[in-house]
């Protein structure tokens, strides 16, 4: 990160991005009976995926605050 | 003939080799027919690829016109010609290869990267369009080949299939069609696939063609007008020509013509084999028919609304439908239909005959053709007859089980009725057939908002279903009673409209005794048992005498209690209606049953305690009392009670007399007196104020906003307050028995902005939310000083509809109409488009039964439908539950 240049994490406009641990992506898979590439993607080259350092393959928990669900959990696969 | 299984799809190029090979005959005559009016041998029109004819027989396959399916035949072209499909491709990768070796110019590392991503990119099925993109404009930079170390020369592409090259003097060389295809021969194979391709399916050079398919004469068939004279299809037009020109261009070369002739001839197929493929490419002139009609060639019979794709496969004409114009009818249930006659006697339910409807069938078809009849029999044996006059009473007595009969439609047949545009699924719901005379569709006026339709000359369509798995569909997912609300906004969109509520809201309102006699009027045509105990008596009026058995006293019930008739027991609603004043909104406190207006509308246990019903209550789009009977009795329920207060509405509407014209927007001369001096007058001696406060200067701009633009704003501030002001004086002056106050309180039609406009005051005219101010330089109309501010140079009418514009009036109304006619034109069309792409994108997603959201591979878009996973039409207003209504009713519960 640039010096003097806030992180794009902090926006209001960005949801939060975490990368997903190795249980939660199984129990994830588990719950709907998919492989990882039927989760959406998110490419490595995404503002948010450098900043949080994910790497090809890792799962990304995003959350998101919804007007009709509350708190919304979210996953994507990140792909080159 | 073997069952086969399609295992996949490819796609690719044609190379000439391939063309040659499915080919059934070489063409080389423009002529179709000779003489004896058969076909040509190696005419566009031979044997050998598919007849047309009837009586002859295809010399490839042996099959009679119907039976050959056609074979493709081929031209041998003179010389190469592009593609035209392929022209700006060809480009692209004639830039990014070598002009001596022909190899991509990258460097092998960067190939390698590339080719990489390609295959990558491939096994995820991503579309590698994008790396395809990169590879041909990084390989362009490229200024001497690093593989034979030819210097480069810059490609240039002449529209629409010409290329030049310029060397480093800037000199133009044309390169003919003959060097593209040699250059594109040289890219090896390896290099092939960083254009996307596989060489085995599609070679660059197979862009530029050496041979031309020729679509089987099935694909073009020519029709014999009645003269006796044959009229070829454009297709075949077109061919003639191309193999004309091919055939000059082999006579003048082969005897030696000027280069420029041969140029000139070889330019000429290019035009034509373009159009033949495409006849509306920008800058060239669209080839003609000798009427002048541009013809319609491969590219036209595809693209578009009504090419191939979206006008024959993905939308057809159907049969067993029909067509005409509706017409409302208020005794007919909601999820009816009334039928044509004329229309019940043309379509057809196909009925197996068996022993259980063996009687039945047989006095069907002993009917004939006369209306409960049949028109078709199809015997055990497959064949089908036509039921005549002659012949009815034969087959009714010849009638055997596992025959067929096609009878006419009868009351109680269920089918798809549905009106365009089709703009959500409600716009084809299923009705019950119900036979009726004349010529129209009748349907009943609640349903009208799903369908939005109205009987100024709409017509709808009618489709008959065919299978019994059909008509279970639409009796279990298309019923009309199934979709009383609205999956897109989860409240009701069928319920009563315009003298429905009128009739509501008058019943309903203020206090009024029925005798038993005036009761049953009011409930005549809906089925209630039970009058219940009356409210009370009244004495009976004198004149009589004493003793008379008449002079008894008479029990009477009231408007609420007749209504509650109606309502299933046990339901519970409170609301505030529409004629509420906003009392909670205006921070006082909600009277509720008290309320002086009679707006607070309470039901306990199906009872209407307080309050008038109106379009908040029953209407489409709002009807509270509709939703929460749908939700708590279901469907049949509601479909009853909407038809049982429809009919209450219409029977009283029917006693009281209702109407309203042109005089019911009077308004006396002390009113419009008033309306001129306190709203008109008044406002334009501000507005005049605020303009000598501007040309003084002591006007304050307000923050943000230029001193001009304030004073814009308060002017329209201002007059917009003169006609609410005067809106207002006039509903003072119309009270609300005036029908039209009536209609717009209570929901049915209109709005008091529009009763304003015709009584008192249209107000300010605008054009983008300003004051009109185009014309003139510095004014609006010559009538008026340049620089003129005040109201009526920049578009105030100060008139009513009811007593006229004045010409410049007149003319400032037509300046904003118009505004408000293109905006509606442009934004139907606008959103049209929008919703076809939105359609096209989310066509394949599906719910799954585990609630998440998938499209055809699988791929998970959403985890939650709609993230909470609630279907609307299920829904209460688009919520899961009315949380408030649930805890009101368990509070209840423990009281
Ligand atoms: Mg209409
Ligand atoms: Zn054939
Ligand atoms: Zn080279
Ligand atoms: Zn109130």
């Amino acid at each position: 990160m640039k010096k003097g240049k806030d992180s794009i994490l902090e926006h209001e406009l960005v949801p939060k991005h975490e990368i997903a641990g190795e249980e939660e992506v199984a129990e994830l898979l588990d719950t709907y009976k998919i492989r990882k590439e039927q989760l959406s993607k998110i490419k490595l080259s995404d503002p948010v995926i450098k900043e949080i350092k994910a790497e090809v393959d890792d799962v990304v928990r995003i959350t998101r605050r919804s007007e009709i669900a509350g708190k919304l959990l979210s996953y994507r696969l990140v792909i080159e | 003939m073997r069952m086969k299984k399609i295992k996949g799809i490819k796609f690719g190029l044609l190379s000439s080799k391939e063309v040659r090979k499915m080919s059934a005959s070489r063409i080389i005559t423009p002529d179709t027919y000779g003489e004896d009016g058969f076909p040509i041998e190696r005419g566009l029109v031979n044997q050998h690829i598919g007849v047309i004819d009837p009586g002859l027989r295809c010399k490839t396959c042996g099959g009679r016109m119907g039976e050959c399916p056609g074979h493709f035949g081929h031209i041998d072209l003179e010389a190469p010609i592009i593609h035209i499909g392929y022209a700006k491709l060809i480009y692209r990768i004639l830039a990014a290869t070598c002009r001596k070796c022909g190899r991509v110019l990258l460097g092998e590392e960067e190939k390698n990267i590339f080719l990489e991503k390609i295959k990558k990119q491939r096994e995820r099925q991503v579309d590698v369009g994008d790396v395809v993109k990169l590879v041909l404009k990084e390989a362009a930079k490229c200024s001497v080949c690093m593989y034979c170390a030819e210097p480069q020369q810059r490609i240039k592409y002449d529209k629409p299939t010409a290329y030049k090259e310029i060397d480093e003097e800037g000199k133009e060389r044309r390169l003919m069609p003959s060097d593209v295809r040699e250059r594109l021969e040289r890219i090896p194979d390896e290099d092939v696939f960083m254009f996307g391709m596989d060489p085995k399916n599609a070679r660059p050079e197979w862009m530029v063609l050496t041979v031309l398919p020729v679509p089987p004469v099935t694909a073009r068939p020519s029709i014999t007008l009645e003269s006796g004279q044959r009229s070829e299809d454009d297709l075949t037009h077109k061919l003639v020509d191309i193999i004309r020109i091919n055939q000059r261009f082999m006579e003048n070369r082969d005897a030696g013509a000027p280069q420029l002739i041969i140029e000139d001839l070889w330019e000429l197929l290019q035009y034509h084999i373009n159009t033949y493929f495409d006849n509306n490419i920008a800058g060239v002139p669209p080839a003609r028919h000798r009427s002048g009609r541009p013809l319609k060639t491969i590219s036209q019979r595809l693209k578009g609304k009504e090419g191939r794709f979206r006008g024959s496969l993905s939308g057809k004409r159907v049969n067993f439908s029909a067509r005409t114009v509706l017409s409302p009818d208020p005794d007919i249930d909601i999820d009816e239909v009334g039928v044509p006659e004329a229309v019940a006697k043309e379509l057809t339910i196909t009925v197996n005959v068996t022993e259980r409807n063996f009687d039945v069938m047989r006095e069907t078809v002993k009917r004939g053709k006369t209306h409960p009849g049949v028109n078709y029999v199809r015997r055990a044996d497959g064949r089908k007859i036509k039921v005549t006059e002659s012949n009815y009473e034969t087959l009714a007595d010849e009638l055997e089980l596992g025959w067929k009969v096609e009878r006419h439609l009868v009351d109680g047949d269920i089918v798809l009725f549905n009106r365009q545009p089709s703009l959500h699924r409600l716009s084809i719901m299923a009705h019950y057939v119900l036979v009726m005379p004349d010529k129209t569709f009748r349907l009943n006026p609640a349903v009208c908002p799903p369908y939005n339709a109205d009987f100024d000359g709409d017509e709808m369509n009618m489709h008959v279903l065919q299978t019994e798995e059909a008509r279970a569909e639409a009796k279990i997912l298309m019923a009309v009673q199934r979709n009383i609300i609205s999956p897109r906004f989860g409240r009701p969109i069928i319920g009563s409209i315009h003298d429905y509520i009128t009739g509501l809201f008058l019943f309903t309102r203020g206090e009024k005794r029925f005798e038993k006699e005036k009761v049953l009027d009011v409930l005549s045509k809906i089925e209630v048992n039970d009058l219940g105990e009356p409210a009370g008596t009244f004495e009976p009026s004198s004149g009589m005498g004493v003793g008379d058995a008449a002079a008894r006293p008479i029990p009477y019930w009231t408007e609420k209690q007749i209504f509650s008739m109606l309502l299933p027991k046990g339901l519970n609603v409170e609301f505030r209606g529409k004629t509420c004043a906003n009392c909670i909104e205006r921070g006082e406190e909600c009277e509720k049953e008290k309320c002086l207006r009679d707006a607070y509308v309470k039901i306990e246990d199906g009872n209407l305690v307080c309050g008038i019903i109106d379009e908040k209550a029953l209407g489409s789009f709002k009807g509270i009392i509709i939703a929460r009977i749908f939700r708590q009795y279901g469907e049949e329920v509601t479909k009853t009670f909407i038809k049982n207060v429809s009919r209450l509405a219409i029977n009283y509407i029917k006693q009281v007399g209702f109407s309203f014209g042109i005089s019911d927007e009077d308004i006396p001369e002390e009113g419009k007196e008033q309306i001129r001096e306190e709203a008109v007058h008044e406002a334009e001696k501000k507005v005049e104020e605020l303009i000598r406060a501007y040309e003084g200067g002591e006007l304050e701009a307000l923050p943000g906003r230029a001193l001009e633009e304030t004073l814009e704003l308060l002017i329209m501030q201002e007059l917009a307050h003169a006609r609410d002001d005067s809106g207002d004086i006039a509903e003072r002056y119309l009270g609300i028995e005036n029908p039209g106050v009536l209609m717009a309180k209570s929901g049915a039609r209109g709005s008091l902005l529009n009763l304003t406009q015709m009584a008192a005051c249209v107000g300010q005219q605008s054009v983008r939310g300003e004051r009109i101010k185009r014309g003139y330089l510095g004014r609006t109309l010559p009538h008026f000083k340049p620089g003129d501010r005040s109201s009526d140079a920049h578009g105030f009418v100060r008139a009513s509809f009811k007593d006229g514009l004045s010409p410049m009036e007149y003319f400032f109304h037509a300046i904003g109409g118009r505004e408000a006619l293109v905006d509606t034109a442009v934004r139907t069309s606008q959103s049209g488009y929008f919703q076809r792409r939105l359609i096209n994108a989310l066509q394949d997603l599906e719910v799954k039964n585990d609630g998440t959201v998938r499209e055809t591979r699988g791929t998970v878009v959403q985890f939650k439908y709609g993230d909470d996973g609630v279907d609307p039409s299920k829904s209460d207003s688009g919520k899961f539950v009315d949380i408030d209504e649930v805890i009101r009713e368990a509070m209840k519960a423990e009281i």
